[in-house]
């Protein structure tokens, strides 16, 4: 009787545990914004998920047991490359089992694979910090490499699931149509942010000061990934002196110590980006995290 | 002069047959990428050389300062029968502690080859131990994973780490006693993960079993089994979890001991049941600020079989005898990254010698195993510059002889250099 119990026990668990289980292609997505464009190029046909969310930094994430059981079920890995995620996700893969989503394989997409990197260290060193050896790897801040990204997204989505090409071609018609008309607004509103001199608290944003002209002065971080120290802020305060800054651009997730200190004494405002989606209420999906971005940098302007 | 011309046309000549060369090379690299791709404008940034295909290679670093009241090369852990493993704290004052030096690749498209040498000094000499020598499936279907080798076991949750992913300098107590810190295996491992949204992992080992709670071996085989199981989630986005449950059997034959200067062995079965837990905690999953981790795990073993007791030179035992132990050991620790950078932690070990029946042996001649409840209380604290160094201080009381305690200041350092693979969970 009792066995019996704690078998039916055991197939409930089961069927429970093995219920979100769809038709839909899983897409597993390193970081918010490519589950996002998943979502959008792939419709109801496609189930994103993104493995960190806003408020994480992405350098330090963890193969936790969840990840591993999204990649196992998953027949698509978006991930930037450009070893932002070389922490935790080649763990996960290795972890999963899932011989699907192993790099080289169709169903792993690197998004920095489709972009000329920026900032591609000349020499490599951990003395100089966190330094990613191909570039930097935030390239989500310019919507012109969203589009590239989308380009290759739906070109990956149609070799995964060829049967669903047509809905992906059109999803990304609709898309690039859409997202360009957006980037139109966003470049017509950002104009007079163009040549504007700014701080930036880690090395976020490149690919957006690149986009938008914004002229970046240096990073609050002495070296990437190292919280500055008060001599150095002392130092970029006198910098300031020389060469005005406007304002302070800091991802959400970074600490706000360093960059409010400096703000403070140098008279300037400190523009916390949501730098991916969710990363504000307002950044609920790209165009959103786009729209916020500007509309924080402008009022940061005033 | 001539001669020196026509040297100099023929250099010139190689050299822009291999630039020619060097190009063609490249654009049927970008032309590949291009295809890979499907959409792609990227480069082929490296140039093809044979050292491109180097494995990663990574070498830990790590160097400790101790201060102990009591002799480390008379560590014992009383009311245990000795596991023969590096179990003991290193020696007073400074010591080269143990490097690790690691190569990792995919061997082709179907294996990884893992291997991790251990460099240390004994008594003056170097001494290199084999860790971990393995191949790992990549492309196996359905989930399935497999390991043959020279691997840390699977089972338990602190097994499969090594030493400087340890949250202290020295491993638990019921890891030292049960199995001379940790389960290493020469065999392979079957791993599988089951295709749910709830992690759950089961695996199974078959390896030789040579080392302890095995025997050296002379029979065809393999000497020690195991099975675990694994689950684990997330609760909202601050928290993470995972239980396990493991099971290891062995037979060893003529597994010897020494005690007070008597050899003795034991021949019989050996099985051990782990269950383990790991939680992890930080505000919003960013562990950067600061973060909460909360591990404890709990050994039983049981063996019966016979023992041997004061073996001759020609191994005949004076006197023999059924046998049988029941012994169990847990730890539980919690560390806390208050600050960046900084963290706290606290540890308390926990092992009972059980009872132990002797059948008709006179227990007075088999000290070691008189009935003791080894405990250890750990605290440290640990700066971490950059995710590739870190220093400790830990100081611990450690209860493992009878009667004895011994106070202990540890100072270490862990350097990682070269390539620095992920961590486990």
């Amino acid at each position: 009787m009792r066995s019996k119990l704690i078998l039916r026990l055991v197939a409930l668990f089961f069927a429970l545990a093995a219920l979100p289980a769809s038709a839909a292609l899983n897409v597993f997505a390193s970081v918010p914004e490519w589950a996002a464009l998943a979502k959008e190029i792939g419709g109801d046909k496609v189930n994103a998920f993104s493995a960190t969310n806003a408020l994480q930094d992405p350098h330090r994430i963890e193969a936790k047991p969840s990840l591993i059981a999204r990649a196992r079920n998953s027949q698509l890995v978006v991930a930037t490359g450009a070893e932002l995620e070389i922490g935790w996700l080649p763990m996960v893969l290795r972890e999963s089992g899932n011989a699907a989503i192993q790099p080289g394989q169709p169903g792993y997409l690197e998004a920095a694979s489709v972009v000329r990197l920026r900032e591609v260290p000349a020499r490599l060193d951990r003395a100089d910090g966190d330094v990613h050896a191909s570039g930097n790897p935030h390239i989500q801040t310019d919507p012109r490499i969203i589009l590239k990204v989308a380009d290759a997204l739906a070109a990956r989505l149609t070799l995964v699931d060829p049967a669903n090409a047509e809905a992906y071609k059109a999803n990304l018609a609709r898309f690039s149509e859409r997202w360009k008309v957006a980037m139109a607004r966003w470049e017509l509103a950002a104009a007079p942010l163009r040549g504007t001199p700014v701080w930036v608290q880690h090395r976020s944003f490149p690919y957006m000061a690149d986009w938008l002209g914004l002229k970046e002065l240096g990073a609050l971080e002495p070296k990437a990934g190292v919280e500055p120290g008060s001599a150095h802020l002392a130092g970029i305060l006198e910098r300031q002196k020389a060469t005005p800054a406007k304002m302070i651009l800091r991802p959400v997730y970074t600490r706000s110590t360093a960059s409010d200190w400096l703000g403070e004494r140098a008279h300037i405002p400190v523009v916390v980006l949501p730098f991916t989606v969710g990363g504000t209420p307002e950044a609920g999906d790209l165009f959103g995290l786009f729209d916020d971005t500007i509309r924080r940098l402008l009022a940061g302007l005033r | 002069m001539r001669e020196l011309r026509e040297s100099y046309e023929q250099r010139i000549q190689a050299l822009e047959k291999r630039l020619a060369d060097t190009e063609s090379q490249a654009s049927q690299a970008a032309s590949s990428a291009v295809e890979a791709q499907a959409t792609a404008d990227s480069v082929a940034r490296r140039p093809a050389a044979e050292s491109t295909f180097n494995p990663a290679v990574s070498l830990i670093i790590d160097s400790k300062f101790t201060r102990q009241q009591r002799d480390p090369s008379a560590y014992r852990i009383d009311g245990f029968v000795p596991s023969g493993g590096e179990v003991g704290p290193p020696k007073k004052g400074f010591s080269l502690g143990e490097s690790e030096l690691a190569f990792s690749a995919n061997v082709d498209h179907l294996f990884r080859g893992n291997a991790r040498f251990s460099l240390a000094e004994d008594d003056g000499a170097g001494v290199v131990e084999v860790e971990e020598v393995n191949v790992e499936t990549l492309a196996m279907p359905a989930g399935i994973k497999l390991k043959a080798g020279r691997f840390l076991s699977g089972v338990g949750y602190i097994n499969q780490q090594h030493p400087h992913e340890w949250d202290f300098s020295d491993a638990p107590l019921a890891y030292k006693a049960f199995f001379g810190y940790r389960l290493q295996n020469d065999g392979v491992q079957l791993r599988w993960v089951a295709p749910t949204d709830l992690f759950m992992e089961f695996g199974t080992e078959v390896a030789a079993g040579d080392k302890y709670p095995g025997a050296e071996r002379k029979a065809n085989g393999a000497g020690v089994w195991t099975a675990f199981a694994h689950v684990g989630g997330d609760i909202g986005d601050s928290s993470a979890w995972q239980l396990g449950l493991s099971h290891v059997r062995a037979n060893p034959r003529e597994r010897g001991f020494e005690d007070n200067g008597i050899s003795n062995s034991f021949s019989g079965s050996s099985q051990t049941w782990i269950a383990d837990f790991v939680y992890k905690w930080a505000p919003n999953g960013n562990s950067r600020e600061r973060y909460l981790k909360v591990q404890g795990e709990y050994l039983q073993r049981r063996e019966s079989g016979e023992l041997n007791y004061n073996l001759n030179a020609d191994g005949v035992a004076e006197a023999s005898s059924a046998a049988r132990f029941r012994q169990s050991g847990s730890y539980l620790q919690a560390v806390y990254q208050f600050m960046p950078r900084w963290r706290l932690g606290v540890r308390g070990d926990w092992l009972r010698s059980g009872t132990a029946d002797l059948g008709t042996l006179d227990p007075a001649g088999l000290p070691i195993l008189a009935g003791y409840n080894p405990t250890r209380q750990t605290a440290m604290v640990d700066w971490s510059p950059s995710e590739f160094s870190r220093l400790r201080l830990q100081l611990a009381r450690d209860k493992s002889r009878n009667g004895e305690s011994d106070n202990q200041v540890w100072l270490q350092y862990i350097m990682s250099l070269g390539a620095h693979g992920a961590h486990k969970f």
